[in-house]
């Protein structure tokens, strides 16, 4: 376990020290890209903007800007060109906006992928799981920007049944705070529902025809313990680790879309922003926080990994 | 007259593919009764394992059909319905699979396993009292250290044990019939004696009628009071251990025979086979299923021969060969590839 732990603290920094370099060098090579300018403004002269280049060291060699840039993100003092917000701060207080909408919606579509895939596979070939092949296709190919506001427009413009967006915190008024988030979660549950049941349905395929299955059903068992107990038991390996990566990244900002359509003031909806203004702190720091939560994820799932299979062992 | 547990007759079992109706069991009819030991015999794909699955429902399948009938203990199984099987599976018929390695959960510990069997059919057993009951039946199958190897999971065992786990398992509930569908073939020489050696225990010191299924007739001569030899999904013979293995009556029987080990000479450097391949239980061919591998092939094996009893001194010898039986036993001679003839043994 010790040694498990070191070798994937040592591989995050490496992640995290790699991603860095990455998104920092590709705004070193897009050939329009000129901070000073954009913090200056556009009607700024060329002094102004000579003056703020000095001021925030554009002028100096990528090493040098690299790590001065590192050395204020680990010191907690950088800030975004676009508003001079300090964006270690902008984080923290969004990320509880991002944890609100992230964690209800992982949590919707795993349980209905299980549910859904568990029927799907027991009903295998018949009606029930046609239609939810059906949905899963569609589910797919539906980008979630149009899936949300298919739901706006139906929902919360045409029916008036859930709020026009907007965001409430849980701690001002829980029953507000799931009000205003059920379609933000929904939007992003729906589109993993399909993806999921369908790869946990052909896992449970596979493992219906597992020796130690019919096993179970020649000791007598019913075909509920059997299912329950012997083939789900075995399939959710697979798709736990999907989800390891697809929660982390969710984490890190990337219910971008969502949070910006929904207006929903998380980590995400300030990356987009950052995008649009290629403000670099802000993307700098989302894909540090990716990379973070990508690595822990992974290592947390590799620990669900050994508890739910004794065959397996923690290594680095 | 012990009790009779099963009575099989003329048992069909096909599957709808996308190939075509694979007729894995056609005709397979026999008696086991209490005390018994019924060896099952033929080569990979002939049907045994669906056969002695069959009599535990666990065949079925939206594919699977099924004609004829077997019964345990005068009640049918092939329309029982599925609460009643579950009854069935485990308390009345167990069975022990070919390989130990995928038969267990490898998410469980062993002795929760047998728990799991002892507990899905006397819920009013505590967890505790199946616990002890197991730790008792992995001793009385020979597992060391019982106790501490109840907790472990099947990886932590080697394939040996596992088998024996298996057996502890599959008698966990005393099961008037219990099916060992090739329990040995999955382990290596040493161990295989070891299992054998504990079924024979078993057969010993319990009252269950066995099924043994093996393509060994090498390990039948040890345990089987019966035999029955099944070629693509036929039974080509049945009868006594001494009628199979001194007067046999089908080529085919001779052919297995003939590549019996024997204890008493040195082993042939190359085991002889029976050339040839089993034919596709899809388009079997007409009349006798032999007939492209046998040597004594005739006009009249285009026709199915029924099974009946052919050698008018043993009722109950019964064969699917048109042969006459002195010109089988000349032939077989000739052949000269028995393994066991009566003044050599
Ligand atoms: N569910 C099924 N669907 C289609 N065909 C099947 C099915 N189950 C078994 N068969 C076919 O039935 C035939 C008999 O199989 P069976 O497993 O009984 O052979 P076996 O005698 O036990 O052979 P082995 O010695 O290899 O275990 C095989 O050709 C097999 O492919
Ligand atoms: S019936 Fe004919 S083909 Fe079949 S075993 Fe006898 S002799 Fe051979
Ligand atoms: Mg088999």
């Amino acid at each position: 376990m010790g040694r498990f732990i070191v070798r994937r603290t040592l591989s995050a920094a490496a992640l995290l020290f790699a991603t860095s370099v990455v998104v920092f060098g590709i705004f070193e090579v897009i050939p329009s890209y000129n901070p000073g300018r954009a913090i200056a403004g556009r009607n700024a002269t060329p002094q102004t903007v000579a003056i703020v280049n000095k001021k925030f060291g554009f002028n100096q060699p990528f090493y040098r800007q690299y790590l001065n840039t590192m050395k204020l993100i680990f010191t907690g003092q950088i800030v975004d060109y676009q508003d001079q917000l300090n964006v270690v701060s902008e984080f923290k207080s969004r990320f509880p906006a991002t944890l609100s909408l992230v964690i209800p919606a992982a949590l919707i579509w795993l349980i209905a992928a299980i549910i859904l895939g568990s029927v799907s596979a027991l009903r295998a070939g018949r009606f029930a799981d046609k239609a939810l092949m059906v949905m899963a296709i569609v589910g797919v190919s539906i980008p979630v920007f149009l899936l949300g506001a298919v739901l706006l427009y139906l929902l919360a413009y045409k029916l008036t049944i859930f709020p026009n967006t907007g965001y409430v915190s849980l701690t001002s008024n829980p029953a507000q705070w799931a009000y205003y988030l059920i379609l933000p979660w929904f939007s992003i549950a729906l589109l993993s529902i399909g993806f999921y049941s369908r790869v946990l349905r052909s896992n449970l395929l596979d493992m219906v025809n597992e020796d130690f299955v019919r096993t179970a059903k020649a000791k007598g068992l019913s075909q509920q313990r059997v299912f329950r107990r012997h083939v789900l038991r075995n399939s959710l390996m697979p798709i736990l680790t999907m989800f390891g990566l697809d929660f982390a990244t969710l984490l890190g900002g990337a219910a971008l879309v969502t949070e910006t359509l929904f207006n929903i003031p998380g980590v995400g909806q300030y990356e987009a922003t950052a995008i649009g203004n290629l403000d670099v702190p802000p993307i700098l720091v989302g894909a540090m926080f990716t990379a973070f939560f990508v690595v822990l994820f992974g290592a947390l799932i590799d620990v669900v990994y050994a508890l739910l299979d004794p065959r397996v062992r923690l290594t680095g | 007259m012990a009790e009779r547990l099963l009575e099989v007759e003329d048992l069909q079992v096909s599957f709808a593919t996308e190939d075509g109706v694979v007729r894995a069991v056609d005709g397979v009819t026999f008696t086991l009764d209490r005390g018994e030991v019924l060896a099952i015999v033929g080569e990979s794909g002939s049907g045994k394992s669906v056969t002695s699955m069959t009599l535990m429902g666990l065949t079925r399948g939206p594919n699977a059909r099924f004609a004829g009938s077997a019964k345990l203990k005068g009640k049918e199984l092939l329309t029982a319905s599925e609460e009643d099987l579950q009854h069935i599976r485990g308390a009345e018929i167990a069975m022990i699979f070919q390989d130990p390695i995928s038969s267990l959960s490898p998410v469980h510990r062993i002795g929760d396993q047998i728990v799991e069997q002892i507990r899905a059919h006397d819920k009013k057993v505590s967890k505790g009292e199946a616990f002890d009951h197991a730790v008792e039946l992995m001793e009385r199958v020979g597992i060391p250290h019982a106790r501490a190897r109840a907790r472990a999971f099947p990886h932590e065992f080697s394939g040996g044990m596992r088998q024996r786990a298996m057996i502890a398992m599959a008698l966990s509930l005393s099961p008037s019939v219990l099916i060992a569908d090739e329990p040995t073939t999955a382990l290596d020489v040493t161990i295989q004696a070891q299992i054998l050696a504990e079924v024979k225990t078993l057969k010993e010191h319990s009252d269950s009628g066995i099924i043994f299924v093996t393509h060994d007739l090498g390990v039948v001569a040890d345990i089987a009071d019966r035999v029955i030899v099944m070629y693509a999904g036929r039974v080509v013979e049945q009868g006594t251990l001494d009628e199979i293995f001194y007067d046999p009556q089908h080529p085919y029987t001779w052919g297995l025979l003939g590549s019996v080990t024997r204890m008493d000479r040195d082993p042939p450097k190359r085991l002889p086979s029976i050339p040839g391949l089993p034919p596709s239980l899809i388009r079997a061919p007409r009349g006798c299923h032999f007939r492209p591998r046998c040597p004594h092939e005739f006009e009249r094996c285009a026709e199915v021969p029924p099974l009946e009893a052919r050698v008018a001194e043993a009722p109950d010898h019964l064969d699917r060969c048109w042969l006459e039986v002195e010109d089988k036993r000349t032939r077989r001679e000739i052949e000269g590839r028995i393994g066991l003839v009566r003044d050599a043994a």
